[in-house]
């Protein structure tokens, strides 16, 4: 049942400082709506995975509060907890444990009833049901990441952590787990993904944090984010390279590229650009394209200005 | 209190023990089968008889003793432990679980565990020579809470650790001499006068003493002096325990 609060996590002036003095999380301060698929970005040693585990009990805070479906993660664990299920970044597994049998003892530590019928159809989700019965260790690494999705699905939870699932993992199941990300967030599930993959959170996340050196930067709603910093360019091919930018072209932001053999202008839609008169002007000026193409900065080029700021 | 968690980790332990069952209840049996053959048959039919009691029967608590002290640490220890070491203790410490709800968990199944052995054990030594239980329910005492304590004990050893090499050096370091001098094969009123007390600093002279007691009447402290240092054994590891999970040590980061 999913509990009458709008936010899935409100974090609120976290701080962690591990003993050998290093501050993995600075003063962080952090909403995340329940529903959404909230991606969590940041380089190696960022604090990403510090943070989902100050969220799920694994670390402890040493300052500032955290609520999960509205319940205080320390004084009313147990609640709190049971909204969570997390997917951690190892492939830590059981390895003689059986399929079935690993995903039926994460629901019993949840507190949950025994339910073979929801077991199977959390396998057949993930595709393991023919694999119920194998011990985990004669597993690939891609059906053990995904057992480790179906322990973290066994309790039905409202919150789900997905610390780089795409860890290891080939194109074709990462493009299925996508999918599969996909169908339970439309169940309501609250998604919180960390990954190194910026296209993973480009292709499926609607908020986008950026975390580094233990301060989040930055969190935007994904598509808001690509139209307030990301930036468009029209790439002229050129036939003849040319050395320096004619004078008449001086009024737009272009520069060369290939040596000369590029002229890229570059904009962002709130510019009001009339092309064909930078047409009309490549012309005047001699100049004649080969071919006219445009492209659009990333999430990724947008991840590694903020990064690098 | 969540009882389906407890459920979860006490199965998942007896699980990995019916994994192993030949390593698990095999071994303490053919290890006690040893001991009857040179101590009980061998030796012990040359030996006079110790309180009345003959020397073969006399050596019977001591040696379930023997066995439950080692298994009870090393099933505790390894059962914390490897999930440490594998890194899958993430989903206990992300559990709705309290600490209490944990300990029942691991302790209770590995305790469990020493009981059955404890018990196979016993079962044996009948083979060897005649047994004669007394006071058959301070016996399951006996035996029960020393199974729970030294579970306990082996819990916190399977968190303290930070390898495996750690995990074999209190078993093998500690808890095998103080059983073995803590009079399983002998009285300690057979010993000198300094070396008497020096024995009754070892707090499994009282198990084997108050467990001796419940088979033969017979102990060397007297049943209540045994209770109470059983039960003050339990209180101390169950309040180390209560620590380490407060603090988080070598648990949370």
């Amino acid at each position: 049942m999913i509990s009458d609060h709008t936010n899935a996590i409100a974090i609120a002036g976290l701080n962690k400082t591990y003993e050998t003095g290093f501050h993995a999380l600075d003063n962080i301060n952090l909403e995340i709506k329940r529903g959404e698929i909230f991606a969590l970005l940041g380089p190696n040693g960022a604090g990403k995975t510090t943070l989902i585990n100050a969220v799920c009990g694994i670390v402890r805070p040493t300052s500032g509060t955290i609520t999960v479906a509205g319940y205080d993660i320390i004084t009313q664990y147990r609640q709190a907890r049971s909204t969570l299920g997390l997917v951690p970044q190892e492939l830590t597994t059981d390895a003689f444990e059986s399929v079935w049998n690993t995903v039926t003892f994460s629901r019993g530590l949840f507190g949950k009833p025994r339910s073979p019928a929801y077991v199977e159809d959390v396998l057949k989700r993930m595709s393991l049901w023919d694999k119920k019965d194998e011990q985990i260790r004669r597993l690939s690494g891609g059906m053990k990441r995904r057992v480790m999705i179906a322990k973290a699905l066994s309790h039905e939870p409202e919150i789900l952590f997905l610390d780089e699932p795409s860890a290891g993992v080939d194109v074709e199941l990462r493009k299925s787990m996508w999918a599969q990300v996909r169908s339970l967030s439309e169940t309501g599930v609250t998604i919180i993904l960390t990954t190194h993959y910026i296209e993973e959170a480009q292709e499926m996340a609607n908020r986008v944090g950026v975390i580094n050196k233990g301060k989040l930067i930055l969190t935007e709603d994904k598509n808001t984010l690509l139209r307030k910093m990301g930036k468009r360019h029209m790439v002229f091919a050129l036939r003849d390279p040319v050395s320096v930018i004619p004078m008449e072209l001086s009024a737009y932001p272009l520069t060369l590229e290939d040596d000369g053999s590029k002229l890229v202008l570059a904009y962002n839609d709130q510019d009001d650009n009339d092309i064909s008169e930078v047409l009309d002007h490549l012309k005047s000026s001699g100049i004649r394209p080969r071919d006219i193409y445009s492209r659009q900065s990333s999430l990724e080029d947008i991840f590694i200005q903020l990064v690098e700021a | 209190m969540n009882y389906r968690g407890i459920l979860a980790i006490y199965k998942f332990e007896m699980g990995r023990t019916l994994r192993t069952v030949g390593q698990s209840i095999a071994s303490p049996v053919i290890s006690t089968v040893l001991y009857f053959i040179v101590f009980g048959s061998a030796i012990g039919s040359r030996m006079q008889a110790i309180d009345g009691v003959p020397y073969g029967a006399f050596i019977v608590p001591g040696l379930v003793m023997l066995t439950v002290l080692g298994q009870s640490v090393s099933n505790a220890s390894f059962g914390i432990y490897f999930p440490r070491f594998t890194g899958t203790i993430y989903e206990i410490l992300s559990a709705p679980l309290s600490f209490i709800e944990i300990v029942l968990g691991y302790v209770g199944a590995a305790a469990t565990k020493s009981v059955i052995i404890g018990t196979i054990v016993l079962a044996t030594a009948g083979f060897f020579v005649p047994l004669h239980i007394t006071h058959p329910l301070w016996m399951v005492f006996f035996l029960v809470m020393t199974c729970i304590t030294f579970s306990m004990l082996g819990f916190i050893i399977g968190i303290w650790a930070d390898g495996f090499e750690k995990l074999q050096l209190i078993p093998l370091l500690v808890i095998t001499p103080l059983t073995f001098l803590g009079g399983s094969f002998y009285s300690i009123n057979m010993l000198p006068p300094f070396w008497h007390q020096v024995s009754l600093a070892n707090p499994v002279v009282y198990l084997v003493s108050g467990f001796r007691w419940s088979f033969f009447e017979k102990g060397d402290v007297s049943l209540e002096t045994s209770v109470i240092m059983l039960l003050t054994f339990n209180a101390l590891a169950l309040a180390i325990i209560g620590w380490i999970f407060k603090t988080g040590y070598r648990l949370r980061k």
